[in-house]
């Protein structure tokens, strides 16, 4: 099972991520975080396919993406 | 090695090859071409790297980054080209990067003439480039100084991690005399260079930069700078004094080729029992003060003579305030003869 | 048992860059120290820092670096990888930088095949000086020096980089690719794989032009910009390879060649 963690004070809280995600799993946050953005959440985690277009997307580096169990290469990188 | 004779241009190319260079990212002009040319055919013998740069605003920056690597590296350029490597020495200066420049002065402004010079006194000893930095500079006044000058500069930038210049102007470089170069430094045996870019490994990394934009961290520098030309100031001043005695009816400032001629003229009228003296700052940054000022308490009168319309003036002035101090000097790329010089010596005693 | 798939390269430093939210520059950061890692090349990397926003890019990699005069990133790194061959030298060069002020030093460093790795980031604007008119800014684009739109009757048509030094004849891999579009991020890793590849191999220069976004200077929202590089620029500067070290040389050379 894939699963993406973001860490919301290394979010800029561009958005880029919302919109990479097929899934439309991330949202953003209500509340500031340290540097005074809004930052990216997963809302639906269940729903994560693992193909990691958010964290690619990320000029930050700020989500890392994991997986248990079986890996689903969807494409080269 | 025995004594060979070899055109200035040449001896430097040589002698840089003896202080453990290895590295020549130049540009032709003239009145110094013979450099890269002699490199380009010498290199390959010693397992050199020559490169014809686009520009001297290209090879300047070359050297610069050559000199980030902990290469010892070597540019030479003429008065126009100098001019444009003025960026990359502000930046070698700024990052504390060890370079060594030649520049075999031509007569200017602008494209000015191809004819010797000594018109980028002020540049190098002023106005090198933008912002509040010193290099070391070198004037040798013949074909063996300025070989033994080139290796001494290589020393010194590596000393200080500045650059240092040789100002030559063109006779120096296209004068032929017998020279004796010092021995073969093998680069290998240089001692390491830890701030150099050679890649992070087992370290970390190695940043070289002049961007402080933090001001307190900038003044810093420009303090480290400071300590370091103070340093420069109190234990590299060259110079050379000639028929210095106490009671002098003129003492003669002159650097490089004008020094040459001075002297023959001071020959000329001992002869006929004038005694002049002659005072020749070999560092012209750092400026011998105290020695010029001690000479000029020995001498009547005082007179600098210059192959422009007087810029080292100012130096001797500085050396001797209060006292009045004559000019002679012939521009445009013109040499007087040691008998103009001579003229002009008796004209000034006598009146 | 969690396998982490994806997370920050060893190459690129633990700390936030100075970057605006939504700036293409981080993934392009990234993307190179992805490759860095990958290639096992980081301890022998060596980078040339340009003037412009990635100026201070020395504090973001984990590897040695230097920071250039404006535009002479391509001099300097000339100057490291003659004096240390077995180095890997790469610049980072907005399009201020090398495709107006640089122009001369990145021609000439194509033109003598120099063994060394440019990362061109072309977002048509001047960044860190303030959304003035770079040399790829778009016709009728508006910055603060062009207010009317870039008139291409005093201000030319863009520069395109990739397909002037691609008609050079010295052998290089000239190559366009984006961080813009997330499908299109894998393509850029890619090319970016290869010009260190060919750097490792010696083979030859290596230029990767990214399409990049100014989402602050262009005024436009993070994903607005990702569309407008797409819609706006991407027509007149289009992805692919644009040379490659397997091309062959021109025939009449050959010729000069001799009968080998």
């Amino acid at each position: 099972m894939p699963m993406i963690k973001v860490h919301k004070e290394t979010c800029k809280g561009c958005e880029l991520c919302i919109h990479a995600c097929p899934q439309e799993i991330l949202v953003m946050s209500k509340v500031l975080n340290k540097k005074g953005y809004f930052y990216a959440m997963v809302e639906d985690p269940g729903r994560c396919i693992g193909c990691a277009m958010c964290a690619l997307t990320c000029p930050d580096v700020a989500i890392e993406v994991g997986v248990q169990g079986t890996r689903y290469v969807l494409y080269e990188y | 090695m025995a004594r060979v004779l070899m055109k200035g241009n040449e001896a430097i190319g040589e002698a840089a090859i003896r202080a453990g260079c290895r590295f020549f990212f130049g540009y032709p002009i003239t009145p110094q071409s013979e450099v890269p040319e002699y490199l380009a055919k010498r290199f390959p013998e010693v397992d050199g790297h020559f490169i014809q740069a686009e520009s001297e605003v290209a090879a300047s920056n070359m050297i610069y980054g050559a000199a980030c690597s902990g290469t010892r590296v070597l540019t030479t350029s003429s008065s126009p080209g100098i001019s444009l490597m003025s960026e990359a020495i502000s930046y070698c200066a700024g990052t504390e990067v060890p370079v060594v420049f030649v520049n075999i002065v031509r007569a200017g402004p602008g494209l000015g003439g191809i004819l010797p010079s000594q018109g980028d006194y002020w540049q190098a000893t002023r106005g090198m480039g933008h912002g509040d930095f010193r290099i070391l500079v070198l004037a040798p006044n013949c074909v063996q100084e300025a070989a033994d000058l080139i290796m001494l500069a290589f020393d010194l930038a590596d000393k200080y991690t500045n650059p240092v210049m040789i100002l030559g102007d063109g006779i120096i470089g296209q004068m032929m005399e017998p020279v004796e170069f010092g021995e073969m430094v093998d680069p290998e045996t240089l001692p390491e260079k830890p701030w150099a870019l050679t890649g992070a490994k087992g370290r970390e990394p190695n940043i070289l930069t002049s961007l402080f934009l933090d001001p307190n961290v900038l003044e810093a520098l420009n303090q480290r700078l400071l300590a370091k030309y103070r340093q420069m100031e109190a234990v590299e001043k060259r110079w050379e004094t000639y028929n210095i005695s106490d009671n002098m009816d003129l003492a003669v400032y002159a650097w490089g080729t004008m020094s040459r001629i001075g002297k023959t003229a001071i020959d000329e009228l001992k002869e006929r029992g004038i005694e002049i003296g002659l005072f020749r700052p070999i560092t012209l940054y750092p400026y011998p003060y105290e020695a010029a000022g001690e000479v000029a308490s020995k001498a009547k009168k005082l007179i600098s003579i210059e192959l422009s319309t007087g810029q080292m003036i100012d130096d001797v002035r500085l050396a001797a305030p209060g006292r009045e101090v004559n000019f002679f000097g012939r521009q445009g790329g013109i040499v007087p003869t040691p008998e103009d010089v001579r003229d002009e010596f008796l004209k000034l005693i006598e009146s | 048992m969690i396998e982490t798939i994806f997370s920050r390269p060893e190459s690129l430093r633990e700390v936030s860059t100075h970057y605006c939210p939504g700036c293409t520059h981080g993934i392009t950061h990234r993307l190179i120290a992805e490759v860095l890692d990958e290639l096992g090349l980081r301890e022998r990397t060596v980078g040339v820092a340009p003037v412009g926003c990635a100026v201070l890019a020395y504090n973001y990699f984990n590897c040695d670096f230097a920071e250039a005069a404006h535009g002479r990133a391509p001099a300097m790194a000339t100057g490291i990888k003659r004096c240390r061959p077995n180095l890997i030298v790469f610049t980072y060069q907005g399009d201020g930088d090398l495709a107006s002020i640089g122009t001369a030093e990145i021609f000439h460093a194509a033109n003598r095949g120099e063994k060394f790795t440019v990362i061109f980031v072309n977002n048509a604007i001047y960044g860190m000086t303030g959304g003035q008119m770079a040399p790829t800014t778009m016709p009728n684009q508006k910055a603060t020096t062009c207010p009317f739109g870039r008139d291409v009757e005093t201000a030319g048509y863009p520069v395109r980089v990739c397909e002037v030094l691609s008609k050079i004849t010295t052998p290089s891999y000239i190559a366009r690719v984006t961080a813009a579009v997330p499908k299109e991020i894998p393509r850029a890793k890619d090319a970016l794989r290869k010009a260190f590849q060919y750097q490792a191999e010696n083979r030859c220069f290596s230029l990767v032009e990214f399409v990049s976004t100014c989402p602050t200077n262009w005024g436009m929202n993070p994903l607005k910009a990702c569309e407008w590089a797409v819609s706006d620029m991407m027509p007149y500067y289009p992805l692919g390879e644009f040379k490659t070290p397997d091309d062959p040389l021109p025939a009449g050379l050959n010729l000069i060649e001799g009968d080998e």
